[in-house]
């Protein structure tokens, strides 16, 4: 561990946006704004540098203050973090510049609005953090600050529907966290160890492990509003400021799939069977076509938007059961891993990109009709253009057709499951794109009409559109750099590994 | 010799660049767009010849690159897939001609020709393509395009039209890519014409392969508008006609032959689907639909909605001959593709023409039109003629290599199967033509648009004579070298040379 590069980058990417944020709690609303943007840029600008830093020298670490581990705190850079820090960045300041705009665009500014920066950037650190992190109480931080921002976002604009549901977003993190943090308590108490990296080696299966597992495994599914316990997202997400909902759909639920993916296949492989595979694969199923079919039957934009995140979210969870290899099966003979991983990994840039796309678009059609029902949604494209096409792009690669980034991601969703033999999925990939087409299309549906009297769309200043719009092209372009991104992924880390469980009874393999 | 080179991606650019360009202007800027678009049309067709003079060279241009990973977008010009793109591209060019004509002072004209554009770029580039990844994405690419086409009007109606529209084609689309991605997986990465893939695989994997094809034929049978997935079809008929016109003759259901007519020929190969028995099913669901369309076609008193019923039957001609193996019935159904293309075009054309000029969309009101309207009702009738089977024009000589081929392969009931279809055809198409020259017109109406001593406008005008005539002349010149037929003729006798 030691013997790798270190780094100054991995203490900036989470030292700068903490300073800003804190920083810019001393200023007036005005300032807040620009130092918050400032913060954003800067902190874009250091995490691609840094992206770059690691495709040249590979994984990096930072040994905070010069304190080894296990007292000291050790964050580790490695293409797997990498890739999610450097996605955070560029939506995050794709973000932030739509959030600019949007405060300036608005015509009532409340009270609480400027503190829309400090958050963000305590919660940007606060991910950059999570990706970092090489030890289980670190995690544990991470997630914590995270939820709190997020939850505070998320009831920013104060209003009542906003408060309700953020009660229910607290509830669900403290019950996630809770138990998340007793898993961990029972893993040190067996072990002595919260490094990653060493408990992966020195777990022992049995219950203990086994429970700490199941824990840790629902604490983080509550995070990541995965099936069954999605009930708090779609009224949270959909009753936010919409740079805040395209915050927390994009990025804030993915760092709790980052650490759950981490800790299946870094520290668990003792513990995990193919059945427990196949039960969160399972879950992932019916995210996918429970999430869909709520979204089909929405009226809303942001709510149609919201539940399409638990389906969304869903397809991340089928990849799972892909992961787990029987005994005497080794990861190089598994050609399934590497499109399993590329599914993984495009789904969750893919899906950053156009949902933040999508919410950024809502929040221009509230700005324009004042509300966001999809029957006043009516020529559209007449009125808003490039919102239109933004919409319909980024509905493109959610649906997953080609060429976009959502498209790559379904092609090697399928591609691994036929490899794997585990052909049952299939019907699941399948059926929800063709919900997400239906969705979609709702929301398309009186784009080509002719306005009605009483809609009138006032004008929003072009350059949010513009964003939006960029967002869902982004959607798309992820697919030209994946030769590169998969090679760089798979030089080191865990990407591309399997996890090798105890399988009891039947072998099952690649025939 | 194959021979790697731009012009087939440049074929391609030639509709989408002026399609882009084209929704970044405004409203208002006719005379831009209306260059963009006649200039990519004029380009394409020329680019088209240019490749076409290549071929006969012996060149074979194709045009690769890799997408990402293991997904190349590839790009080839065989015979089949020229024979198709010089089809799209010429009517395209006839289509945007009438379309400029047809929409003169309508509304959204920018977002029509932008789609427009955007569509036939999607169906060469289903022509073109080189491999199932890349037919799959245009073919993707040709729902999407079309969908704004077909809801153009904004009605309630046209939006319903719109929504059922996509859930047969997306739904087609969904099931096509299973297909693509399972043959992804067994087989490799299968260009068209390396039907030695699939040959040497049969015997390893025979059950799933024959699953997968059926899984690709009905992903394909929804755009060709196969019983009973053809549900989308008589509904979209909402859309404006020259969209009409070119759904029917190129663009979305020719997709879907073509590419019943690339997985037997050129992903399974002919001896493989024989010997699977894969084709006595097609050839069953074919015959059927080539006898429910006409039934259909029958009872419609709506101009459009006949004409639609008919492209239903019509279009399962070229999967009945494809589910026949044989050189004449093979030929029969390449040719097709091409026959029913342009005297198809002719009938929207003709029907919207009467729309356009006298408002009348029923049958029943088109007592003594053709003295009206001489070369509309002309060339229509020549189109009828022809979907009948009568010679010299066009669709009797499909008709007649597919009987033809039908009896050389023992398929006598096939021939039934025709004479049935050929007489429900003159039951439907007859009376139009017999009410629009013998009957008296009731009564004096006044045009809708002035035209001063034309029938209608030259630009609706034009078009409807040029595709009648060019009906005429592929049945009457079949024989000659560079007709239609004898290009089929060749493209099938090289699938049976050993």
């Amino acid at each position: 561990m030691t013997y790798l590069p270190t780094s100054t980058f991995p203490a900036l990417l989470v030292g700068v946006p903490v300073l800003l944020a804190t920083v810019s709690l001393f200023f007036r609303p005005g300032g807040k704004a620009l130092v918050g943007l400032t913060g954003s840029l800067l902190t874009g600008v250091l995490a691609l540098i840094a992206f770059i830093e690691v495709t040249q020298l590979g994984t990096v670490i930072h040994i905070l203050g010069g304190w080894e581990p296990p007292l000291g705190i050790l964050l580790r850079m490695d293409p797997l973090a990498a890739v999610f820090i450097a996605m955070t960045a560029v939506v995050g300041v794709f973000i932030s510049i739509y959030a600019w705009l949007y405060f300036r665009a608005q015509e009532v500014t409340t009270e609480g609005l400027p503190l829309f920066w400090p958050l963000w950037l305590f919660l940007w650190a606060g991910l950059n953090g999570l990706f970092l992190s090489n030890d289980l109480f670190n995690l544990f931080v991470t997630i914590e600050v995270i939820g709190i921002c997020a939850v505070a976002l998320a009831v920013l604009n104060g209003k009542t529907a906003a408060l309700f549901a953020g009660l229910r977003y607290l509830l669900a993190a403290i019950t996630g966290s809770m138990a998340y943090l007793f898993g961990v308590a029972l893993l040190y108490g067996s072990t002595g160890t919260l490094d990653l990296g060493l408990l992966g080696q020195v777990l022992q299966p049995g219950t203990t492990t086994t429970f700490a597992l199941l824990v840790i495994t629902i604490g983080l599914m509550i995070k990541m509003a995965g099936f069954p316990f999605h009930f708090w997202l779609p009224p949270a997400h959909s009753s936010a400021l919409a740079p805040v909902s395209a915050l927390l759909s994009a990025l804030v639920v993915k760092g709790a799939f980052y650490i759950l993916l981490r800790l299946w296949v870094e520290v668990f492989g003792v513990s995990i069977t193919y059945a427990a595979g196949q039960l969160i694969g399972l879950a992932g199923a019916i995210a996918v076509i429970w999430g869909s079919w709520q979204a089909l039957i929405q009226t809303s934009f942001k709510l149609i938007v919201a539940h399409s995140s638990v389906a969304q979210l869903g397809y991340l969870l089928m990849i799972f059961p892909l992961l787990i290899l029987a005994p005497g099966v080794s990861a190089d003979s598994a050609d399934w891993l590497s499109p399993a991983w590329t599914a993984g990994i495009y789904q969750v840039i893919a899906h950053a990109f156009a949902k933040a796309s999508f919410f950024l678009s809502a929040g221009l059609i509230i700005m324009a009709l004042g509300h966001d029902r999809i029957e006043s949604l009516r020529n559209l494209v007449g009125n808003m253009r490039i919102t239109a096409m933004a919409i319909g792009l980024a509905g493109v690669s959610l649906i997953g057709l080609p060429p976009s980034g959502g498209f790559m991601a379904k092609w090697m969703l399928l591609k691994g499951i036929f490899l794997s033999g585990q052909w049952w999925w299939a019907p699941v990939v399948l059926t929800g794109s063709l919900l997400t087409a239906g969705y979609v299309f709702m929301l398309l549906r009186l784009a080509f009409a002719p306005a009605r009297e009483m809609d009138t769309f006032r004008p929003v200043p072009k350059s949010l559109e513009v964003v939006a719009l960029l967002l869902a092209l982004g959607s798309f372009l992820i697919v030209l750099p994946a030769d590169y991104m998969i090679q760089f992924l798979e030089s080191t880390g865990v990407f591309g590994s399997g996890i090798e469980s105890i399988v009891e009874g039947g072998v099952y393999g690649n025939d | 010799m194959e021979t790697t080179s731009i012009l087939p991606l440049l074929i391609l650019v030639s509709s989408l660049i002026p399609g882009t360009l084209i929704l970044l202007l405004r409203e208002e800027q006719v005379a831009l767009r209306t260059f963009l678009n006649l200039s990519g049309a004029v380009a394409k067709v020329g680019l088209i010849a240019w490749v076409f003079a290549g071929y006969l060279r012996g060149e074979e241009y194709t045009f690769f690159f890799s997408l990402a990973l293991d997904l190349t977008f590839s790009l080839r010009v065989d015979q089949l897939g020229l024979f198709f793109a010089a089809l799209s591209a010429v009517l395209w060019l006839v289509t945007t001609l009438y379309a400029i004509g047809y929409l003169e002072g309508g509304k959204h004209r920018r977002r029509f020709f932008a789609f427009f554009s955007l569509c036939v770029t999607a169906s060469t580039g289903i022509a073109l393509s080189g491999n199932v990844l890349t037919f799959f994405i245009f073919y993707e690419f040709l729902t999407l395009s079309t969908y704004p086409l077909v809801v153009h009007r904004g009605t309630d109606k046209a939006v319903e039209a719109g929504r059922t529209y996509l859930w047969y084609t997306i739904g087609g689309g969904t099931v096509l890519f299973l297909g693509v991605v399972g043959l992804f997986v067994l087989a490799g990465p299968i260009y068209f014409g390396q039907t030695e893939i699939i040959a040497d695989l049969i015997s390893v994997y025979p059950t799933q392969l024959s699953i997968l094809f059926f899984i690709l034929l009905t992903g394909l049978a929804v755009k060709a508008a196969i019983f009973p997935l053809h549900g989308w079809l008589p509904v979209s008929m909402v859309a404006p006609a020259p969209v009409s016109a070119l759904l029917h003759a190129v663009a979305v259901v020719k997709a879907g032959a073509f590419g019943i007519v690339r997985l037997v020929y050129d992903v399974y190969g002919i001896g493989v689907a024989e010997h699977m028995n894969y084709l006595n099913v097609l050839a069953v669901f074919a015959a059927f639909t080539i006898i429910y369309g006409s039934l259909r076609a029958l009872f419609q008193d709506d101009f459009k909605k006949r004409l639609a019923y008919s492209t239903v039957s019509q279009l399962s001609y070229i999967a009945l001959g494809v589910a026949i193996p044989g050189i004449l019935t093979s030929t029969g159904a390449i040719v097709h593709l091409v026959h029913q293309g342009i005297m198809k075009i002719t009938m929207f054309f003709a029907a919207g023409n009467v729309a356009e000029t006298y408002g009348y969309k029923n049958i029943s009101q088109l007592n003594g039109i053709g003295r009206r309207m001489p070369f509309t009702m002309g060339a229509f009738t020549i189109a009828a003629f022809g979907m009948i089977g009568l010679p010299p024009v066009a669709g009797f000589i499909s008709k007649w290599y597919l009987g033809l081929g039908a009896v050389e392969a023992g398929s006598y009931w096939v021939v039934f199967v025709l004479l049935a279809s050929s007489a429900l055809n003159a039951a439907y198409f007859l009376p139009i033509v017999y009410r629009a020259w013998f009957y008296e017109p009731e009564y004096e109406v006044s045009r809708l648009r002035s035209s001063g001593r034309l029938e209608t406008q030259a630009l609706l005008l034009i078009p409807v004579v040029v595709t009648g005539l060019l009906s005429l002349a592929a049945g009457v010149f079949a024989a000659a070298g560079g007709s239609p037929l004898s290009i089929a003729r060749e493209i099938a006798e090289k699938l049976y040379m050993p």
